[in-house]
């Protein structure tokens, strides 16, 4: 297997608070190759977020990292000082976000903004800036770039601001684009092409794209491979479809029975009983063992280690001893 | 299917908002006044103990709708009958109130729609006091508790503050709160969109179990058409203000007629379906305050001609449903085939 372009070993993101640490990330490991799409998935609060943002290094203070490491194309980046992970950001890893009005200033042009994120990262001139945002603009799919370029954000509609968005994520051509949530504002025809156009520029231009979502359906469209999420654990990584078709942990399997299916008639939903714990009370052994339908003794003293089973990792004690090597 | 009345019954219902610049502009600058048509001639009727579901994207008008039926806004135009009574210009106070306690509302986000200086109990009792609605020998307590039971929380956290509850725990205290009138009638506003799928199971899950025990009707506001499939028995698809098409489930997510229904159910990300490659519709749902002439779908219709592009087309009568498309009407719509792709509209 090629060298993958991002590893993450045991990271652990921390939050001190009066009432004690809270621990948004523990010991999350996973690796994105070049080209893959790696979809991470989770309910609100899983650590989702929270893992993209201490990758591309805005984690903020009083959050910090307290273990593990971040290597990109075999540097390692989390204890790089701030203004090597400046640079870092934008050349290396883009980003995208939600709400594509809040990552758009609104007082500048989209020209201004675009030509300002391309001359901090290329030596090039002013006029080779605008070219090169133009036809940025036009890969993204924006109509008549020349003229659109020189309007305001609010002058966009949201499908078209995010597409804005994708644009300025890929101004340097970054090898990695972290992606939370970008379709989540979005209306599903509008989703639809978001979604479309993301997978394209990633084909075309090799990106890999590190998808955060709580949207499975997207996931199952998009990415190569998903990681599952939950109360700051990884506790699923496999290829999407042996994991969305046959999930090997009771909490993957349980979110994708809640999930109402079109052609799927049925008179009650599975449902997960209770919710996520909030992080100050994360059970002990494994964290999803109070809502567990297969819980057994050791789950509730023991934490399982994310174990190699198939082409799938998994961290559950129900898969402990089986198969080690796929 | 005249077997039984309706519970609610709309016909031609309009709501515009005044978006006219302000009046110095108009008189000075020569502005024009400006309408959007957030509802325009909307008509359906839901049958006692259904669930009819309204789909569409932000801006359709669905919410609008919703808050016309239970008289947030007072409707330009049209009639809005419950129980066989018009109660889009009821006169009297009394008659008014029973309609309110008859029907209520259960909101889309469980963060804005609780009082967060109040406590549960005296959330979900209010109604119970506002409409006098206790019956000999019970208490408040004991009837808020009932409620609380019934939701699936308990009685002692009648006590707490909807900040002491997650965003699920919220939505079922909505729910109590809108139960403690004895209501026959629930609108429901994307009730689920704020929580996650797991805690959606959970809330959908409820509110099918009280539908059963209670005997009650719901319209259920969303936009996702996997959870209007598992709620609904009727749907009805809004496009700008209007109705595209009215369907019994079944039908319409196995035989979508509407070109937008089909675009809908197209676009839905697939779960069986991994990494399905296609090709989106372009283009995007165009302001309402200046929507096409014709039909308002016309501009990212495959299927649009001379005709749609000048005439309104009127929702009509199929055999198991309504759909205002010409194409349909003029039989120019194949059946059941994926839609070709659009070349991009212009802006």
């Amino acid at each position: 297997m090629a060298e993958p372009l991002l590893k993450v070993e045991n990271l652990r993101v921390e939050f001190p608070t009066r009432r004690g640490t809270l621990c948004a990330v523990d010991d999350v490991s996973f690796h994105i190759q070049p080209g893959e799409v790696l979809g991470v998935v989770g309910e609100s609060g899983a650590g989702k977020s929270m893992t993209g943002i201490a990758v591309i290094g805005l984690l903020e203070a009083p959050g910090r990292i307290a273990g593990g490491r971040i290597v990109l194309e075999g540097q390692r980046i989390d204890d790089l000082p701030y203004e090597e992970k400046r640079k870092l950001r934008g050349r290396k890893i883009g980003a995208i976000f939600q709400d594509p009005l809040t990552s758009l200033n609104p007082l500048y042009t989209v020209e201004r903004q675009l030509i300002e994120t391309i001359r901090t990262h290329l030596e090039v001139s002013e006029s080779e800036a605008f070219e090169r945002a133009v036809s940025l603009l036009r890969e993204v799919g924006i109509p008549a770039p020349e003229q659109r370029i020189k309007h305001y954000p609010h002058q966009f509609s949201g499908g078209m601001r995010q597409r804005v968005v994708i644009a300025l994520a890929l101004c340097a051509e970054p090898s990695l684009i972290i992606a939370d949530e970008p379709t989540t504002a979005l209306d599903v025809s509008i989703q639809a092409q978001i979604i479309t156009l993301l997978k394209r520029l990633c084909r075309d231009h090799g990106t890999s794209v590190m998808l955060v979502t709580h949207d499975m359906g997207v996931i199952a469209e998009t990415a190569h491979r998903v990681a599952v999420m939950y109360a700051g654990r990884l506790v699923e990584v496999g290829p999407v479809k042996d994991v969305v078709r046959n999930p090997s942990h009771p909490y993957t399997a349980g979110l994708m029975a809640s999930i109402p299916v079109i052609g799927r008639k049925v008179e009650n939903l599975s449902q997960i009983d209770g919710s996520m714990p909030r992080l100050n009370a994360i059970p002990e052994g494994c964290a999803f063992s109070p809502r567990c339908p297969q819980v057994m003794e050791r789950c509730r003293r023991e934490r399982p280690p994310l174990d190699t089973r198939g082409r799938t990792e998994v961290s559950c004690w129900l898969h402990a001893g089986e198969s080690v090597d796929a | 299917m005249p077997e039984r009345q309706p519970l609610l019954r709309v016909e031609g219902l309009a709501h515009y908002f005044d978006v006219s610049p302000p009046l110095l502009n108009r008189v000075f600058e020569g502005k024009k006044r400006l309408f959007l048509k957030a509802v325009d001639d909307v008509s359906f009727h839901i049958k006692p103990g259904e669930t009819f579901a309204l789909v569409g994207e932000s801006g359709c008008g669905k919410s609008t709708v919703a808050r016309l039926i239970v008289r947030l806004y007072d409707p330009m135009r049209g009639t809005i009958e419950f129980e066989g009574q018009d109660i889009s210009h009821v006169e009297s106070r009394k008659d008014f109130l029973n309609f309110r306690r008859k029907a209520q509302m259960i909101f889309q986000d469980p963060y804005a729609s609780l009082n967060p200086r109040w406590r549960v109990r005296d959330i979900v009792g209010e109604p119970i006091r506002a409409f006098g609605l206790l019956k000999d020998g019970e208490t408040l307590d004991g009837r808020v508790g009932v409620l609380l039971n019934q939701v699936g929380l308990s009685p002692s956290d009648g006590d707490k503050y909807p900040h002491e509850f997650s965003g699920g725990q919220r939505q079922r205290i909505s729910i109590a709160r809108a139960l403690s009138s004895n209501p026959d009638f629930l609108v429901c506003d994307e009730p689920t969109s704020a929580l996650d799928v797991s805690v959606q199971a959970q809330i959908l899950n409820l509110m099918k179990q009280l539908q059963r025990d209670l005997g009650l009707t719901y319209l259920f506001i969303s936009h996702d058409l996997a959870v209007v499939y598992h709620m609904a028995d009727h749907v009805g698809v809004m496009y700008l203000g209007r109705l595209a098409e009215v369907a019994d489930s079944q039908s319409l997510f196995t035989r979508p007629r509407h070109p937008y229904t089909r675009l809908l159910l197209d676009a839905l990300p697939d779960l069986e379906n991994v990494g399905r490659e296609r090709t989106p519709v372009a283009g995007e749902v165009p302001n309402p305050i200046n929507p096409p002439p014709g039909c308002g779908f016309h501009p990212r219709c495959p299927f649009a001609s001379e005709r749609c592009r000048s005439e309104r087309p009127e929702l009509m009568a199929v055999d198991d449903g309504f759909v205002s498309c010409h194409a349909v009407e003029e039989g120019r719509m194949p059946e059941g085939i994926e839609l070709p792709p659009l070349a991009e509209t212009p802006d």
